[in-house]
């Protein structure tokens, strides 16, 4: 398994917002995880991706754990090195092109940048005309294309993206999903998208239902690959 | 992170100039102190080497010692000739050096002189040998590349010992003979020949029939020889006016001196070829009981030590000195106070691409350098900007100002105590940066991610 999330909690001042969130996923799975706001999806996520520790349960991101990586280098190394992450605000680094932000990105995983992957990363989404902008100039569409091309140019193993479309209307939202799935399919990377959005859910082979911090939906119930 | 820091730096350039002009400011302010105080207490130090006493006219010792020893100043008058013999005959004497000032080439002092001057600063010749003849010259290093000149060729001193081409002594030409080896010191500057080439360009007879001159205050004697009157085209009256800019053995310059010696010399009914001062070395230590209180028993005469007037200079500077220098060190510190707010500001205000960095995977450590390496790339550039302005500013002063070349301060030279000031800079910016990296170390992402959403 690419991903395995075992009994993971999280609780907050005394108030549990995450409870034995159990669930894997698969090298090349795309998996939505649907639930409300306040569900606990950006916990759940937060932890997933190692900026956050559980208080309970283990994550292991390719067989390594990731839990308790929050500030440990551990943490920072193995999402360096198998995650992308997308976020509906934090995007791009302000002080840099989005050129120079997809070399930064590469250089923080290898040490160098690859300018032919840069290349075709802005071709695939279709900004390399912007490639010299800082994001302050890029639209709100241009700027999520420029933070899916950041997460991917590092080539990662797992695409995690926590609410990409909640900015968006319907029409750009399944864009924007559409094209989380056909570049996922394309780089053979494995997706987990959290959003509110239900309707996402037909587009992903299996979703995962989080309400009240509880993962309502078995994961091997939507037949997980083996 | 080095070129993710330089990107902030570039991403406010307003914020970055004014830091780095704030300490380009005061590292150039540290830079021209250290410049001035230490190259030219060297520079007085070496050239004062060896000579314990300065006998001249009475006057200001200060401006004795600067006139005679540095050639920065003008001289306090001229004194009798036969002084010479005073200090020679006494046993504690090692050396006795005149010096008869009045003319320069180009600004470079002609001094009119004898072996003795060379063995005093330890002169070499690059070039030709030491004069030995009337009207030949020897020039300092510096002198000869300034002026382009070369062995055999002639030159017409100015009168005074300021530049002034319009007070040639065309009827005396020089002819250069020989061109010194560098030496770092105040003969660089100098253009040697005999005191009787100096009392010859200005009339003055010696060795012989001196009854026939008119020595009024060492005018030049023009009035007695009428062959002299076209090439001097300045009267008695001029001197008198311009006493204390065109001192010298042919021209004193203090306005009192020039008003005590007829006085003097109507006394003595003897009108003697004058000298401006005499180096004294001794030959042992008993001299330096003795000399300089037999010298200032004369009325004509006075003593002064290099060492001591060095000294007093030096303490009346010194404190000017220290309090520009602690500005400078305050203006520092403000440009670190500036680093550390701007910093401060920044680390609010990029909360978001610092989360966003831990995100992407970079570790706290790299965060935490990011904005060290901000500060230190804005000191560092306060540093070597204010570094070339210091030296710009030497070499612009230098050609405004020639007692700045006259003190031997250069703007090549770079003292290895301005690397170390640079360096000191550089740590204030790392210092400043401290507050603002451990903030920004200490930085949760998951808490800007739940504000940000």
């Amino acid at each position: 398994m690419l991903l395995t999330v075992s009994n993971v909690g999280k609780a907050y001042g005394g108030v549990r917002v995450l409870g034995g969130a159990t669930f894997q996923l698969a090298p090349q799975e795309r998996v939505l995880l649907l639930g409300p706001s306040g569900s606990g999806k950006s916990t759940l996520i937060n932890i997933v991706c190692g900026l956050q520790s559980p208080d309970e349960g283990t994550v292991l991101v390719d067989g390594v754990p990731i839990a308790a990586a929050d500030g440990s280098a551990a943490g920072d190394e193995v999402r360096r090195k198998n995650l992308g992450i997308v976020f509906q605000t934090l995007r791009l680094i302000s002080a840099l092109s989005l050129r120079s932000n997809l070399a930064l990105a590469q250089r923080l995983q290898t040490g160098s940048s690859d300018e032919g992957v840069i290349g075709e990363t802005l071709e695939r989404l279709g900004i390399t005309h912007r490639a010299d902008a800082r994001p302050s100039e890029l639209s709100q569409g241009e700027a999520q294309r420029a933070a899916i091309a950041r997460a991917i140019v590092v080539k990662p193993k797992l695409l995690i993206a926590d609410e990409p479309t909640s900015a968006l209307d319907h029409a750009n939202a399944e864009a924007v999903a559409k094209l989380l799935l056909e570049l996922s399919e394309q780089a053979g990377t494995a997706l987990l998208v959290a959003t509110h959005d239900d309707r996402l859910a037909p587009y992903f082979s299996r979703t995962l239902r989080l309400e009240s911090g509880k993962l309502a939906d078995s994961p091997t119930a939507q037949g997980v690959p083996a | 992170m080095l070129s993710l820091a330089w990107a902030y730096l570039r991403d406010r350039p307003l914020t970055t100039a004014l830091n780095v002009l704030l300490l380009s400011i005061a590292v150039a302010m540290l830079i021209l102190l250290m410049q001035l105080g230490q190259q030219g207490t060297d520079r007085l130090q070496r050239d004062a080497e060896g000579i314990d006493l300065v006998v001249g006219a009475k006057g200001s010792p200060l401006q004795l010692i600067m006139s005679s020893v540095f050639h920065i100043d003008q001289p306090t008058g001229n004194i009798p000739g036969d002084s010479i013999e005073l200090l020679r005959r006494d046993p504690a004497v090692g050396r006795v050096v005149p010096l008869a000032l009045g003319d320069n080439f180009q600004g470079y002092r002609i001094v009119g002189t004898n072996e003795d001057f060379i063995a005093q600063y330890s002169l070499e010749m690059a070039q030709g040998a030491y004069f030995d003849a009337p009207m030949q010259a020897v020039l300092g290093a510096e002198v000869a590349k300034t002026t382009g000149a070369t062995l055999g060729q002639r030159f017409i001193g100015s009168h005074g010992l300021a530049e002034d081409d319009s007070q040639g002594h065309e009827h005396a030409p020089f002819t250069t003979v020989g061109i010194l080896e560098p030496t770092g010191g105040v003969a660089d500057r100098l253009i040697l020949t005999s005191v009787e080439s100096v009392w010859d360009v200005h009339g003055i007879e010696h060795d012989h029939d001196h009854d026939a001159h008119e020595h009024e205050g060492h005018d030049h004697a023009e009035d007695a020889h009428s062959e002299e009157e076209n090439a001097h085209e300045h009267d008695a009256d001029e001197h008198d006016a311009d006493a204390h800019e065109e001192g010298g053995a042919g021209e004193p310059d203090d306005r009192a001196a020039s008003d005590r010696r007829p006085v003097l010399q109507a006394a003595s009914q003897e009108l003697e070829p004058e000298l401006t001062a005499l180096l004294v070395s001794y030959r042992n230590a008993s001299g330096a009981i003795r000399i300089p209180s037999m010298v200032n028993r004369q009325t004509e005469l006075q003593a002064a030590v290099p060492a001591t007037e060095t000294a007093r200079l030096l303490g009346l500077v010194g404190a000017s000195i220290e309090g520009i220098r602690l500005f400078a060190w305050l203006l520092a510190l403000t440009g670190g106070l500036a680093i550390f707010v701007a910093l401060l500001s920044m680390a609010r205000n990029r909360e978001g691409d610092l989360a966003l960095l831990r995100v992407m995977g970079a570790s706290r450590s790299q965060v935490f350098a990011t904005v060290i390496m901000e500060g230190v790339i804005t000191a560092a550039m306060g540093a070597l900007t204010g570094l070339l302005l210091a030296h710009v500013l030497i070499a612009l002063a230098s050609s405004a100002f020639p007692v700045m070349s006259e003190l031997g301060i250069s703007a090549v030279d770079i003292m290895p105590a301005e690397f170390m000031l640079c360096a000191a800079v550089i740590a204030i910016g790392a210092i400043a940066a401290l507050i603002p990296a451990w903030r920004v170390y200490r930085l949760d992402p998951v808490h800007t991610l739940s504000r940000s959403q």
